[in-house]
């Protein structure tokens, strides 16, 4: 009868391609970031962070083999489901092209000669879409947040507790002593016991077998005090593994999402302010480990509230944009010391504010805002006629003349201007690419 | 489970499986496979995975083993997306050809899905691979997990050692060549090779026992004179013209170092070893085809599955052996399953139920049955003694060229016409047999290449022919390609003629 039996395998490790993957992204990359750059100009970022079915020529990735060009030579072949031909019939061959008609179809819906399609995840996609994308290197970035301590291994000790015995550590030193040593074996012992009584089985043993028995008997008794002597584990043989304490050190930012949600700005415009907060989010939290966010509105006053708000509740009054640089200066004195936190703040705004208050909040800026900030970057969302009449960088609203006339004084200040969804991220490229910053 | 209480003989009930459920269903199917169709197998191993796992082992030729290749990640990332966007099932079951026969089944497969599978995989194809004359001569069953456990290792240490680049080069340039890495009619060098094979599998088991940091060995760099010395006896025991490009590589090429050629020799035994698979197409899915359909069904006779069961059954069996017509959108050649299980019955059914014709082209089998003899006797022997192409010459009959209306299309690419050169009638079944067969004939479909010469005292240009035939020239989308791998192994200039046969 066949030993036939089953095995659950379900419980092995996942991702045994995983390595076979890397593989494949790295030789595709250029490719692959090509692909994914384009698939960004064309979608909404709304699902960003989701994987995204990307599709990159197939010639980078191709794999040839030698193959008969279909194209020449004769061939004879069997084909199934034959309804009214007969032998001798000849048909007229589909023109050069269209006989690929099927393949060029294929090729806008799946897989085919010349494309390869395939999905990557989340983490792939991120990383392939910022990459080159670096945070501003300013002075804090340094700054960390002990957050806890974690044990990490250091080695063997000669000293520890019992639960952290290294096994095989020990046992090897065993055996090496042992065999320094020469202990008698188990083995070697039981060989000359069963010697020994065969020898005492012999009813009447002559005077040779006596002797024999008499020096294996002799031997045993040496044999037994060096094994006590040289023990099969001594306490010198023991190791442990050694583990220490190391800080773990954890970054953490802040991002303070300031808009405008005074009567001038409509869905249009938070949406594309929406848009930038998210680029920025992402970006933050693939290089710090906490991300908080904070969201201030505002009108002629401020408040912080939570993101549902934020993004859809109107509200009516006038504009002082002023009140929510006062407001995140509150909260942020209150909760993000600036000592333990990176702080980011990216502001948005149709331009507009009450006469003389851009001037106030250039001051804030100054004196209180900047020192503190990471990074602050403003947005200013046009329209798109508008964007043509203000082509120029000197002309603009009044917020934005005003920050014009102070951000050069700031490098870490940012101020630009959207109109549409696609100018998001080549904005944000730009004010985050790594070649920029070298540069300034 | 009313169902269960109120026939008791039932194996199961229900779409849910547990492996006490298995195990009685796979001793039942054993019953019959071992006893009543009298398969001669290897033991089974039956390992459940789950889709994720199966789609990883799908990427890597289906071996659980595998050394790593970004053609793998290609494929994986393909099969993925096709399975998670709906366009493809995932097959049922993976089996491979090894000694225990290991099989794979899906989690998510039904109760009966498991059934069907088991008949199908370790069974079917298990008595297949342990019996046909191309695996028995041609592919070592027991070593294969050993030697790619082997592969694997090596190739991350040479990964380690050299670097990715470097492994990857000279493997995407033996893959190239994989359709003209193997021996085709001469037999490899079994005996020299299965010890060699052996002897690494040793080796490596040898360095993992006795595996220590001071003495770690790397795949060495250099070869010493002894092996150099062999390695040239070899190829001066290479006659001249060679077909299998990866082994007169291997061996001749002027530039690669010892650790290379052992990258080469890996992707050659690997090749090799499919090679059998690649001929047996249509008789190994039918085998297995017919023998998950004969269990299946005497288990239903045997009241042992119920009605739900077999209708399950049925529907999927009869999606397997779906043959869509030429005409169909669906038509992307003749399906293995669908020919081979249908040649299958109709070996069995010219044993017990004759035609005149079958009497007159068959007539060693034909009635048989009457005779005292036993179709199970006629089909293991067909099992074991052929391969696709001689298989469908001796055994194909006007019966299945009629069920499935076959037609053979002569085309020569000179013309602005294809003819129908015959088709399922008496005066073209001769024809269509043949050219069918044709079809199955590996030597006929991958491009014939050989090494004619290659001067290695002098400028060691590496000439190579390609022997057309019926006009078919090398595409010329990917020969400079090949070519451009060819010279990475070989290190100097590679010459191809194309020499009308």
């Amino acid at each position: 009868m066949n030993a036939s039996h089953f095995i659950d395998r379900r419980k092995n490790p996942k991702g045994k391609s995983l390595g076979n993957r890397q593989r494949f992204l790295k030789r595709a990359r250029a490719q692959i970031k090509e692909a994914v750059n384009k698939s960004l100009r064309e979608r909404s970022l709304k699902e960003i962070d989701k994987g995204e079915k990307i599709s990159i020529p197939a010639k980078s990735t191709a794999e040839p083999r030698f193959r008969h060009d279909p194209e020449t030579g004769e061939r004879e072949v069997v084909h199934p489901g034959n309804k009214e031909f007969g032998q001798g019939d000849k048909i007229k061959k589909p023109p050069k092209g269209a006989g690929k008609g099927q393949g060029k179809k294929a090729s806008t819906e799946g897989d085919s000669e010349d494309s390869f399609q395939f999905t990557l995840t989340q983490d792939e996609f991120l990383d392939i879409f910022f990459e080159d994308l670096e945070l501003p290197n300013l002075v804090k970035r340094s700054l960390k947040e002990i957050k806890a301590t974690a044990w990490k291994r250091a080695g063997i000790t000669a000293a520890g507790s019992p639960t952290n015995m290294n096994l095989i550590r020990t046992m090897r030193n065993a055996h090496g002593r042992r065999l320094a040593l020469k202990r008698p074996s188990t083995r070697e012992m039981n060989a000359l016991k069963e010697r020994l009584f065969q020898l005492e089985r012999i009813a009447q043993p002559g005077e040779e077998e006596v002797a024999e028995k008499k020096s294996i008997l002799a031997k045993l008794e040496e044999m037994e005090a060096r094994r006590r002597w040289a023990p099969f584990i001594d306490p010198l043989d023991v190791r442990y593994n050694a583990y220490e304490p190391t800080p773990v050190e954890t970054t953490a930012a802040v991002m303070f999402c300031l808009m405008d949600v005074s009567g001038s700005m409509g869905e249009r415009e938070k949406d594309l302010a929406k848009r930038f907060y998210m680029l920025l989010y992402l970006f933050l939290k693939r290089r710090y480990e906490r991300v908080e966010v904070v969201f201030i509105r505002h009108t002629h006053h401020a408040e912080e509230v939570d993101e549902e708000t934020f993004f859809y509740s109107r509200q009516s009054g006038g504009t002082v944009v002023s009140t929510a640089l006062e407001k995140m200066l509150e909260v942020q004195k209150e909760r993000f010391p600036a000592h333990e936190w990176n702080i980011y703040v990216a502001q948005a705004s149709d331009g507009f504010t009450q006469s003389g208050d851009a001037k106030q909040c250039v001051q804030l800026l100054q004196d209180a805002v900047m020192p503190v900030s990471q990074y602050y970057a403003y947005i200013e969302i046009l329209d798109e006629r508008e964007l043509e009449v203000f082509s120029s960088e000197d002309s603009g609203a009044e917020l934005w003349r005003a920050y014009r006339t102070f951000a050069p004084a700031w490098p870490n200040f940012a101020q630009t201007r959207i109109a549409r969804p696609q100018d998001i991220f080549p904005v944000f490229r730009e004010l985050f690419s790594k070649s920029k910053r070298e540069a300034a | 489970m009313s169902e269960l209480a109120a026939k008791p003989d039932l194996l199961f009930s229900g779409a849910d499986w547990d492996f006490e459920t298995l195990q009685r269903t796979l001793d039942a199917i054993e019953e019959i496979a071992l006893n009543d169709l009298k398969l001669d197998v290897y033991p089974n191993q039956i390992e459940i995975i789950s889709s994720e796992q199966m789609l990883d082992a799908y990427s890597s030729h289906g071996m659980p083993l595998m050394y790593k290749h970004w053609s793998f990640g290609k494929h994986f990332a393909r099969d993925q997306m096709m399975y998670q966007k709906g366009y493809t099932g995932l097959a049922y079951e993976i089996v491979i050809n090894s000694d225990p026969c290991i099989a794979y089944l899906m989690e998510e497969n039904t109760m009966t899905m498991q059934a069907l599978v088991m008949a199908h995989a370790s069974f079917g194809h298990n008595h297949f691979f342990k019996n046909n004359y191309l695996f028995r001569q041609w592919t070592d069953a027991e070593g294969i997990l050993s030697y790619l456990d082997f592969a694997k290792k090596y190739i991350a240490k040479c990964e380690d050692e050299y670097g990715f680049e470097e492994v990857e080069a000279i493997l995407d340039a033996a893959h190239a060549l994989m359709d003209q890495g193997v021996f085709r009619y001469n037999r490899p060098p079994r005996l020299s090779e299965a010890d060699r094979m052996a002897k690494l599998a040793r080796r490596a088991e040898h360095e993992e026992m006795t595996f220590n940091d001071i003495w770690r060995t790397l795949p060495n760099t250099e070869e010493d004179e002894e092996e150099k010395e062999v390695r040239q006896q070899e190829v001066r025991f290479i006659k001249l013209p060679e077909e299998n490009l990866l082994y007169f590589i291997e061996k001749a090429s002027p530039i690669l170092r010892p650790w290379q050629r052992e990258l080469v020799r890996i992707v050659r035994h690997i090749a090799q070893y499919f090679y059998p698979q690649k001929q047996t197409k249509v008789m190994n899915e039918g085998c297995a085809t017919f023998v998950h359909h004969y269990i299946m069904n005497e288990l239903y006779n045997q009241g042992r599955i119920g009605e739900g069961t077999i209708m399950e059954f049925l529907h999927s069996h009869s999606s397997v052996v779906f043959q869509p017509d030429f005409d169909d959108p669906r038509y992307s050649g003749i399906n293995p399953y669908a020919l081979g299980f249908a040649m299958m019955e109709d070996i069995r059914r010219i044993c017990e139920r004759p035609g005149d014709e079958d009497r007159e082209l068959f007539p060693d089998i034909a009635g048989l049955s009457q005779k005292g003899g036993d179709w199970r006797d006629v089909l293991k022997d067909a099992w074991a003694n052929f391969r696709d192409e001689s298989f469908i010459l001796q055994y194909l009959s006007p019966k299945v060229t009629r069920d499935f209306h076959l037609f053979a299309i002569a085309d020569d690419a000179k013309e602005a016409h294809v003819e129908v050169s015959a088709i399922h009638d008496e005066r073209g079944f001769r024809r269509v047999r043949e050219r069918l067969a044709a079809m199955y004939d590996l030597g006929m479909h991958d491009p014939n290449i050989q090494v004619v010469a290659a001067d290695l005292e002098g400028d060691r240009t590496l000439h190579l022919r390609h022997e057309v035939h019926n006009g078919r020239a090398l595409s010329e989308k990917t020969k400079d390609a090949v070519l451009t791998h060819i010279e990475t192994l070989w290190g100097h200039e590679v010459d191809l003629q194309e020499k009308p046969a």
